[in-house]
């Protein structure tokens, strides 16, 4: 267990510190269920997840998960309001269609949301769009024709759009490369997680 | 051979009666059932598999001189999903039906006759509270888990419904809160099928040397139909003829006929035609949604694994995805999966590898938590 928690990643352990004990937890587009298992282990905490790859299923029922194998948004119905005291959103917001619908059924099942997102706008990122190209960086590693990303957001563009619909912005932290960035994010993070309340 | 189950008996549970959802008292009633591996000393690793329509009490394992196993047995067994190494699994054969248990062929003790159509109308709640006799005889007040497909499925959630305290868990596979007015029709064709056929005499075949073999063959046709996928049908059949055969007339020419004639011959050797009828109909008026479904759950209630089917579409998905739908709304913690299969409704008796995937971590995970309370 111990070397579980000595290799995960900074952002998951960012999240937990987030994340009160025994909290109640819906994390959308789990994937393989790795954030909620390190939650489960470290926060006590009770997670459900919603995730659309049969194969992650799996590997969740494996770790000992509650998953529904959905959409998000075809799964978010099921669940009565207020449920969760979080709703994590951890690199699939860009892959969401409707965005606002989304967010918007996050604040009515959770109090708190927590959205991490790789930022368009990181310098090798504006490099290859200087050089004529789409960006392919480590956290946007796909090419034009197969990336599932629907939504291609900067760390300003989010936070405007949290003004814009006066969510409060509660924390955040942006990372490169497995580091904590502090100065100019929207220039040099990679990945940004804001936690965010009405 | 070590991982096989051998000598596999039937044994049965008898008892005075019943007294069914129609207020209608079943007497002298008997329940076929079958158990594998060892129940544990607080008697909490107990495991009941409740069978789909026409299955039967041997879920696993050879009878005596037996060539085939149980209907399930790639699930259960040792090292198998349901691990009798680790599980004490049992099996019973439902009510109405005809391979043991009380059923409308069997002797009513008022006049010394089979009951035929005199049996009295029995639901899935019926069936289940029969298993619950059986669970209390055995001395288990909490089972880890209940698990079946298709109708199987159906009594997993009516066992949620009607005795949650008495479960850890519970796995319904490819089934439905309610059957769609298309589920019925299909049950209705089937049923009339049996009647059409003249020796079916209203029921009153059993002293008559004759039952309706030809009607329930039919109906066992239908069904086979609705099991299988187009996909499937097409891998399995496509167009191809039988040997050594010119059209004529109307003999079977296709593989798929001859397939659907040779389940149909078979089915009725083992099958009785009003246990047809009977259940056929308590899986029509089975419906547990609505105010009809789970009750709202206090701290650690059941936990449950639904699973689904994409190609099968006489129990279709969004059926599983509703009842997950409302577990979550009740607040469940209910995981579900939708398989990728193109075997249909039958996916749920092959597509072994992944069901054993989900069940056996699934099972692992309740036992564990049920044995740290």
């Amino acid at each position: 267990m111990g070397e579980v928690i000595s290799n995960t990643p900074l952002e998951y352990r960012k999240i937990a510190a987030n994340i009160e004990k025994n909290s109640k937890v819906l994390d959308l587009g789990c994937g393989d269920g790795d954030l909620m298992h390190y939650l489960m282990q470290t926060k006590n905490v009770n997670a459900q997840g919603i995730e659309i790859s049969e194969d992650a299923i799996y590997s969740c029922v494996e770790k000992g998960l509650t998953v529904f194998h959905s959409d998000i948004e075809g799964g978010m119905d099921a669940y009565p309001e207020k449920s969760f005291d979080y709703v994590i959103m951890h690199n699939s917001l860009q892959q969401v269609q409707k965005i606002d619908y989304v967010i918007e059924e996050c604040f009515r099942l959770g109090k708190k949301v927590i959205i991490g997102f790789p930022n368009f706008a990181y310098i090798w990122a504006r490099k290859d769009l200087l050089l004529g190209h789409s960006p392919v960086t480590k956290t946007l590693p796909y090419e034009w024709y197969n990336t599932p990303n629907l939504r291609f957001l900067s760390v300003k563009d989010f936070e405007k759009f949290c003004k814009e619909k006066k969510y409060k912005i509660l924390n955040k932290f942006f990372f490169s490369g497995g580091k904590e960035i502090k100065l100019f994010p929207n220039l040099f993070a990679q990945t940004a997680v804001f936690v965010i309340s009405k | 051979m070590k991982n096989i189950l051998e000598n596999i008996e039937t044994q049965y549970f008898k008892f005075d009666k019943l007294v069914l959802e129609s207020g209608k008292e079943l007497k002298d009633v008997t329940i076929a059932y079958e158990t594998y591996g060892k129940m544990n000393e607080n008697k909490s690793n107990a495991v009941l598999i409740v069978h789909a329509f026409s299955g039967d009490a041997n879920a696993a394992g050879f009878h005596k001189g037996a060539s085939k196993p149980g209907w399930w047995d790639n699930m259960i067994g040792p090292g198998k999903a349901f691990d009798t190494d680790k599980y004490f699994v049992i099996c019973s054969n439902i009510l109405a039906g005809c391979s043991g248990s009380t059923g409308p062929a069997s002797i009513n003790p008022s006049t010394g006759k089979p009951y035929a159509l005199d049996f009295p109308v029995v639901t899935v709640a019926d069936m289940v509270a029969g298993q619950k006799k059986l669970v209390d005889h055995l001395g288990i007040k909490k089972l880890l888990s209940v698990a079946g497909g298709s109708m199987g499925g159906m009594q997993v959630l009516q066992w949620a419904v009607s005795y949650p305290e008495a479960l850890c868990s519970a796995i319904p596979i490819a089934t439905t809160m309610k059957h769609s007015p298309q589920q019925i029709a299909f049950n209705e064709v089937a049923r009339q099928s049996i009647m059409a056929d003249v020796k079916w005499n209203n029921g009153n075949y059993y002293d008559t040397k004759q039952s309706p073999d030809s009607g329930l063959a039919i109906a066992r046709m239908i069904g086979h139909i609705t099991y299988m996928s187009d996909t499937s049908m097409e891998e399995k059949f496509s167009r191809k003829r039988k040997e050594n055969n010119a059209p004529s007339g109307f003999a079977s020419d296709f593989e798929v006929e001859g397939y659907l004639r040779y389940r149909g011959d078979s089915f009725v050797k083992r099958f009785d035609a009003n246990s047809y009828l009977y259940i056929t109909k308590a899986m029509d008026l089975f419906d547990v949604s609505g105010k009809n479904f789970v009750k709202t759950a206090k701290n650690k209630d059941t936990n449950f694994l639904v699973i689904s089917f994409q190609s099968d579409w006489l129990y279709p998905s969004y059926q599983s995805e509703d009842i997950v739908k409302q577990l979550k709304l009740k607040g469940y913690n209910a995981t579900y999966i939708e398989i990728k299969s193109t075997y249909g409704h039958d996916a749920f008796l092959l597509e072994v590898e992944d069901e054993t995937k989900l069940v056996k971590h699934f099972l692992e995970k309740v036992y564990k938590e049920a044995e740290n309370g």
